[in-house]
């Protein structure tokens, strides 16, 4: 039988989470999952902690609380910067639900955001306290997240494109983030992630490094593009195949680096 | 083991016990009797459940019912004043924005959301409202034209 | 909006007082659509409402060993465990209802599973949530068996049977042959005198109907020992016969309440859930609910079906065609439903809206270890017809001729032919074309633009039931003993020859009385009108209107110049008969009415023809 539980603090509610709890944030991910009777799903843990919604200056970081929402994320002075990865999730609906703790848990193909805070090197405090780095967080995708901490990038340096068969809004066939940092006019390490491209989203080391160094012009970036694929096992699923993915991929990479429109 | 909660319906105080782990568009359909959000997927993905919760879209299906507790949730149920219909019903009516009618509830909803919030949206904007409620009869045109029509029409009233 | 009337062509066939296309006009259900209150089936309240769930096989194949639902049945909320057992006729075929095709589908799975998704335990419990409990504790032994997913490797001799009713893997037709026959003309006569030979395969994936509402049926006990049964079904008196027959119950004992349907595009004829919830319903004496979720909806629900169509055409170099074989594939899945139909609707709709000369077919429904496929938008046709059009364009590309000016130069013209042995009338495939091309600015020859469907029809030969070949090929069991392979000219055996005028086959989807009495159609009321006297061909209008050829009327193709294609048809250099023999009448029509002298006062019947004095809510022959 489901049980249901919920804590005024996130602390409170981490500590009450057992093997069989799920964390129920915005509902669009764990709902789905009890709609469909996962017998995994024996106890929600919920927590209306205000601190879990708050957008704020950490240092020379921003935190951003695993409880905000899309919606709460775009148009915010603060992330103005996620305000196009945020427009990617699901419709106004789902957005107003989703929040960012919940992006970082979702199954393929979804986590269009967590490609965006991949790409900008995001690190996660989580309700314990403790610290650990975005990619480090979905190799294992274990414990509670108070907040996502991420330095504003400089203007224009974050790049953001999901790609999908529906317009305006459908699932991804592929997201793909690039952050382009610079140094002496030439790229200099700059961080690229994709999302629906493997089990979670991640950072694409061939790609980086064939960026290094490298001008942001077609001749530049030809051979990032080459490795565009290099060293993932894509996926095969409904929404499209390992190879078309594979044959598009750099397709997109180009027009994410050097900023041009899909005609 | 149920919990009572309490939450305002179209205007109206609601009472209901929820089953643990149920959602809100079955306490809404089944517990208080409105009818008028559909089941589509259970998953976010039709927008069919689509009702307002504070004022904002939200997706019935997807919603833990005990977080209404305390809030306000509005239907397309109650979008109309009595037999006064609201400005989207009538531009769904005359605009031929409904066949099966199975998705319209979903769909005024989110376009009540839209309007309530940006009164005279552009027809992208629009496009984007409605982006998370599928329709399999219509064809989206018809109801982008409505609601750009609904808008005109608040506009003058 | 503008309609436009083409009373050249269709004079005789609609009122022109039509006043409401083109107006804005509100629909009659639409003060329940916008207001949230049109009464779908799952809008309907009950109280100690069950929920059912099934038990569904996760194999392709598979033989049940055994059911274990003993820790189902006395868990927490279950009401009822229903197997094939408590089904008093648990195995039907949709089509059963007109006597066409043999039961061959369980309502519940008894010893083996033929698909993913296939159902063979009904739970109900006082919530969908215990019921999806209990059907996680139902333990089931399967067998594995080998599966066949694909429609040619099922037709191997080898392949494994997947439907016990039909071993060959293929419907029968006719109690005779594996596959539906078309035969017109001689098709190795026209290969042999063609310019040019195209081949080529057309294939369409199964689609998902996907409606918003699911499927799904609520049964509730009424006072007056009835049942009322809420339904979301498109073919209401379908899914009344079938549960009438699956439960053993007098009709009249059913109330069926639908026709508020969220969306169906034909995914919700197959009469399933009206039974089984009818059937728990009258076991638990309380409303039960089988509503499928959206999961179901898209692994269980049926399908319209894949198809595979090969097509093989001869050409003449000026592009007219001259011979068209085909060989279909319909991907039934693991049952019959619908697909044996949309089998012999698709052969009906042969060779596509052309004149062609010599034509053969074989189209099979071939069952295969996929979900069973269904009804859905123009299902029979579309697959068809995408492989028909794709294949005028390569033919096209084959001759050097603009796709447009292909069409126009074989479209049917009034008076052509039909392969199925009626007279082409009403044609307006040529008109169609010109106006696109006037319309997208796609500039055709004078002679194209010039072309009528009212010129040239049955001329020659083109008007009569040429000379043709039968043959005796893919009796049933044949392929499965010698491995034949399903081309039509692959045939071992004897050829025959039909004279030139021969009368129609008839068809083996009427004329055989239903299973069930009270299912009879009464001929009289059904305006079906069945054998009819043969036609005078139609008299040749005067002069055709004349379409005007757009201002640059020039060919932009590099296609040979073509001055007389247009008006010598396709079959004109075949002899001309002396005399065109009268088609007999359907020699072997359903038994009841004698075929009647044709008095010419009374008109036939034809939808939206608007009689003085006749009701237009009464159709077809007048009610006495």
């Amino acid at each position: 039988m489901l049980e249901v539980v919920s804590f005024p603090t996130a602390a409170e509610a981490a500590a009450a989470m057992t093997p069989d709890s799920r964390f129920l944030g915005g509902g669009t991910l764990i709902m789905n999952r009890v709609n469909y009777f996962d017998a995994r799903v024996k106890r929600i843990v919920h927590s209306p902690d205000p601190a879990l919604r708050q957008i704020a200056r950490d240092g020379d970081r921003i935190a951003i609380g695993a409880g905000v929402t899309m919606t709460g994320l775009i148009g915010h002075r603060e992330v103005d910067f996620l305000t196009p990865a945020a427009r990617a999730v699901g419709g106004p609906a789902i957005r107003n639900m989703a929040t960012v703790g919940g992006n970082l848990m979702a199954p393929h193909p979804y986590g269009d955001l967590t490609v965006a805070l991949l790409a900008l090197g995001a690190d996660l405090r989580m309700a314990d306290g403790r610290e650990m780095s975005l990619e480090a967080f979905l190799a294992e995708r274990r414990g509670l997240v108070q907040a996502v901490l991420v330095r504003r990038p400089d203007s224009d340096a974050l790049r953001f494109r999901k790609v999908a068969r529906v317009k305006p809004k459908g699932v991804s066939v592929m997201s793909m983030a690039a952050h382009l940092t610079r140094a002496a006019g030439r790229l200099s390490g700059a961080r690229v992630a994709y999302g629906a491209m493997g089990p979670t989203p991640l950072r694409v080391p061939a790609v980086e490094a064939a960026l290094e160094g490298a001008s942001l012009d077609a001749n530049g970036i030809a051979p990032a593009l080459a490795v565009a694929t290099e060293g993932l096992e894509l996926p095969d699923d409904p929404i499209a195949s390992a190879w078309y993915r594979r044959e598009v991929a750099p397709v997109h990479l180009r027009r994410l680096l050097l900023g041009e429109e899909a005609r | 083991m149920k919990t009572p909660i309490t939450f305002t319906l179209n205007g109206e105080e609601a009472a209901v016990f929820v089953d643990p782990g149920g959602n809100l568009l079955d306490v809404l359909r089944r517990g208080c009797g409105d009818l008028s959000p559909k089941y589509g997927c259970g998953q976010g993905g039709c927008g069919a459940c689509t009702v307002m919760i504070d004022g904002e879209a939200h997706i019935a299906c997807l919603t833990l019912a005990e977080t209404v507790a305390g809030r306000r949730v509005d239907t397309a149920g109650g979008l109309a004043d009595g037999p006064d219909l609201h400005p989207l019903q009538i531009a769904f009516m005359e605009g031929f924005a409904a066949q099966c009618g199975y998705c319209t509830p979903g769909m005024l909803m989110a376009a009540k959301a839209l309007l309530d919030r940006n009164p005279n949206p552009t027809r992208a904007e629009v496009d984007e409202a409605i982006s998370g409620n599928l329709c399999r009869c219509t064809g989206y045109e018809p109801i982008i034209d409505a609601i750009l029509e609904a808008a005109k029409h608040r506009g003058a009233a | 909006m503008v309609v436009e009337y083409r009373k050249d062509l269709f004079a005789d066939e609609r009122a022109d007082d039509f006043d409401v296309v083109g107006k804005p006009i509100l629909r009659q259900d639409i003060l329940g659509h916008v207001t949230g209150r049109s009464p779908f089936y799952d809008d309907h309240l009950f109280d100690g409402l069950l929920h059912m769930r099934c038990v569904r096989s996760p194999h392709h194949h598979a033989r049940i060993r055994s059911v274990d639902a003993s820790g189902a049945e006395r868990m927490a909320g279950v009401v009822k465990v229903l197997s094939a057992r408590d089904v008093p006729v648990n195995v039907n075929t949709l089509l059963s209802l007109i006597n066409f095709g043999r039961d061959d589908e369980p309502l519940l799975a008894t010893d083996k599973v033929s698909y993913v998704g296939q159902p063979i335990l009904a739970i109900v419990a006082t919530s969908v949530r215990a019921a999806e409990a209990a059907v996680q504790a139902v333990r089931v032994d399967y067998e594995e068996l080998p599966f066949v997913l694909d429609v040619e490797e099922a037709l191997k001799p080898e392949a494994p049977v997947v439907n016990a009713e039909y071993p060959n893997n293929t419907f029968d037709y006719a109690d005779t042959y594996d596959h539906q026959k078309l035969r017109f003309g001689d098709v190795d006569k026209g290969f042999a005198e063609a310019d040019h030979i195209v081949e080529a395969t057309y294939q369409m994936s199964p689609i998902e109907q996907a409606p918003i509402e699911t499927c799904g049926a609520i049964a509730a006990p009424e006072t007056n020992d009835r049942i009322t049964v809420y339904t979301s079904t498109q073919g209401l008196f379908f899914s009344v016969g079938v549960t009438a027959k699956q439960l053993d119950l007098n009709s009249a004992r059913l109330h069926f309440i639908g026709g508020t349907v969220g969306g169906g595009f034909g995914g919700k004829v197959d009469s399933h859930h009206e039974p089984l919830a009818a059937l728990a319903c009258l076991a638990t004496g309380k409303p039960v609910k089988y509503m499928w979720d959206r999961a179901e909806e898209m692994q269980v629900g049926a399908p319209r079906g894949g198809e595979r169509w090969k097509i093989k055409d001869g050409v003449a170099r000026d592009g007219r065609i001259l011979a068209r074989m085909f060989t279909g594939f319909f991907d039934a899945g693991a049952f019959t439903r619908l697909s044996s139909y949309a089998v012999q609707k698709s052969t009906g709709h042969l060779p596509g809206p052309y004149s062609i000369p010599n034509v053969a077919s074989n189209v099979y429904c071939v069952y295969t270890n996929r979900t069973p496929s269904t009804a859905m938008r123009g299902f029979g046709i579309t697959a068809c017809d995408f492989a028909i059009e794709r294949h005028m364009d390569k033919v096209a590309r084959a001759v050097g001729m603009d796709p447009i000016e292909l069409r126009i130069l074989n479209a049917y013209r009034d008076g052509d032919m039909k392969a199925h042995r009626r007279a082409a009338k009403n044609c307006a495939l040529i008109e169609s074309c010109q106006v696109v091309a006037q319309k997208t600015g796609w500039a055709l020859s004078g002679e194209a633009m010039r072309a009528s469907s009212k010129i040239g029809g049955g001329e020659g030969a083109l008007g009569l039931i040429p000379e043709t070949v039968i043959d005796e090929e893919g009796r049933i069991g044949e392929r499965r003993r010698t491995g034949l392979g399903p081309e039509p000219d692959a045939g071992q055996g004897a050829r025959r020859r039909l004279p030139q005028g021969h009368s129609a086959h008839n068809s083996s989807a009427f004329g055989n009385a239903p299973q069930r009495e009270d299912m009879a159609a009464e001929q009289e009321r059904s305006g079906f009108k069945a054998p009819m006297a043969p036609t005078a061909p139609a008299p040749k209008p005067a002069e055709p209107a004349p379409v005007a050829p757009p201002a640059a009327a020039a060919p932009v193709t590099g296609g040979p110049s073509l001055p007389s294609a247009y008006t010598a048809r396709p079959a004109a250099s075949l002899p001309t008969p002396p005399e065109p023999p009268r088609p007999a009448p359907t020699a072997a029509a359903p038994p009841p009415p004698p075929p009647q002298p044709e008095d010419p006062a009374r008109p036939h019947f034809q939808r939206a023809v608007k009689r003085p004095g006749v009701s237009r809510f009464l159709s077809g022959t007048r009610r006495r």
